[in-house]
């Protein structure tokens, strides 16, 4: 059977399933509309550790022990970790596999980190090379802004296309044998950029990666928007949905009727997050909290979901960059039996 | 090649030049009026004090407000008051002292877990670092052509 579509699709014939998933976020997102669906939350941003790392270290080491548990497994049962961050040299992953003990691949592609991990893990399952892989990623708002941004006592005004970093993480254990949803298509994004410099407006430049990547799933696998039941983009926020919308229209695709952005549903209008959330831990935690439990209910069967990264650094931003986007898509179908 | 891809950033630029939601500027520079005004109203009350109740001249008096506001700033900033009156005041709580002193005060307060010497002490002037470097640059430069060619 063929395993390539196209230029940039693989075809997952042996069904490696999602069998279980955990989230943990913070406060202000417990606060949002999606609070009921989240695993845990955390009484505070410091969950009683001195530094806001290595709150993340933790809250990335408890996300994954939650999904192994959940999964009925043990440490020793899980082949590969795939895990990644915000943090320079990826350090919340690093410490938490260094806790785990499980053989991990640190990964980053920003905030396309989930559908990443998701992607490289079920290859791996469906090659037969590992039975049970372990998918993670994390961001907190703190960790976020102090290496990205101002100190947070500092008295600075957002931009109103600007947006906030969920502190949150988000696991998700695939595995050859057991219940869940399957990971069926995966469409590795290409780095795209239309040359936007504006730091406060990530959702313009991400966006075209993301309409780049879901038009070649589209014309890889000859699916159309109509073949999913929800589209799904990790961090866009309000104002990069729009684009994406509208860029795609352009192609002829029409996904607006049937597409959420994870940054416009984590947080509600009134929290005072401009355009929306963003961070490793958005689409983590709406994807395993939220979208995995309305595939479990049976309410959407087949999602196409695509986290986005925007592969900046404070030194290329410095030095007059513009900012590279990422999209990674995944389609995960619930199949019968 | 380059050429066309060049004209598909600059449309998609412009595109979204357009179409990106604006700050309301009106309304900010409103805030920024009242929220400046405000810390400015109570800079002069202290700088009345100290000329009517402690006798200080002009200069003194106003040394003593720029401490006082300083001191302000530092302990607005460390209870976590001053990004709030920050994110409402904008420009109007960046450009009077206070801000100068909030924009101190918050990185030593962020950086204290890496130590006292690569935290504190290397990162204090982060923000503010730059503004020292050209205001004071400036004044020696505007000093020295006072000096050779005014006085």
């Amino acid at each position: 059977m063929e395993k390539r579509l196209g230029g940039q699709t693989v075809v997952l014939h042996n069904n490696p399933k999602i069998i279980s998933r955990a989230s943990i976020v913070g406060r202000k997102e417990s606060q949002g509309p999606l609070a009921e669906y989240f695993d845990e939350v955390m009484p505070d941003n410091l969950w009683g550790e001195d530094s806001w790392e290595k709150t993340e270290c933790r809250m990335l080491k408890e996300v994954c022990e939650k999904a192994i548990i959940n999964a009925n497994k043990q440490v020793t049962d899980i082949n590969y970790m795939f895990a990644g961050d915000l943090l320079n040299q990826i350090m919340t992953a690093n410490f938490a596999a260094r806790q785990l003990g499980i053989p991990f691949f640190g990964l980053f592609g920003a905030c396309s980190t989930m559908t990443e991990a998701l992607s490289l893990g079920s290859i791996m399952v469906d090659g037969g090379y590992a039975n049970n892989v372990l998918c993670a990623t994390s961001s907190h708002f703190c960790t976020a802004e102090r290496q990205f941004r101002y100190p947070l006592e500092q008295g600075t005004q957002r931009a109103p296309t600007g947006q906030w970093t969920v502190t949150g993480a988000g696991a998700v254990i695939v595995s050859n044998k057991g219940d869940g949803p399957s990971v069926t298509h995966i469409t590795t994004g290409k780095v795209i950029d239309y040359g936007i410099k504006d730091v406060n407006n990530m959702g313009a430049a991400m966006a075209p990666a993301a309409a780049e990547t879901i038009k070649t799933h589209f014309q890889d696998t000859g699916r159309g928007p109509q073949d999913y039941d929800l589209i799904v983009t990790g961090d866009l926020g309000k104002f990069g949905r729009e684009l994406t919308i509208d860029l795609l229209a352009k192609e002829g695709y029409d996904i607006s009727s049937r597409y959420i952005d994870c940054g416009c549903e984590i947080y509600s209008e009134d929290q005072n997050v401009q355009s929306g959330g963003s961070g490793c831990g958005c689409s983590a935690v709406v994807f395993t909290g939220f979208i995995l439990k309305k595939m479990e209910d049976g309410e959407i069967n087949r999602v196409l979901i695509g986290s986005t990264g925007a592969l900046l650094s404070t030194t290329s931003t410095q030095q007059g960059e513009s900012i590279p986007g990422i999209v990674h898509l995944v389609a995960i179908e619930k199949k019968e039996g | 090649m380059d050429a066309i891809k060049q004209k598909q950033d600059q449309e998609y630029q412009q595109y979204v030049y357009k179409k990106m939601p604006k700050s309301n500027l009106f309304k900010n520079c409103m805030l920024a009026f009242l929220v400046g005004g405000a810390i400015c109203t109570v800079g002069q009350i202290v700088l009345n004090i100290g000329k009517n109740y402690y006798n200080m001249n002009q200069e003194r008096a106003a040394i003593f407000t720029s401490i006082v506001m300083i001191f302000l700033g530092a302990v607005l900033t460390g209870i976590g008051v001053y990004d709030d009156i920050g994110k409402i005041g904008g420009a109007g709580s960046i450009v009077p002292i206070t801000g100068f002193s909030n924009s101190i005060v918050s990185p030593a307060m962020e950086f204290k877990r890496e130590g006292y010497v690569l935290g504190v002490g290397a990162k204090m002037f982060v923000v503010a670092g730059p503004v020292l470097v050209y205001g004071i640059g400036t004044s020696v430069l505007i000093g020295l052509i006072y000096h050779f060619f005014i006085k």
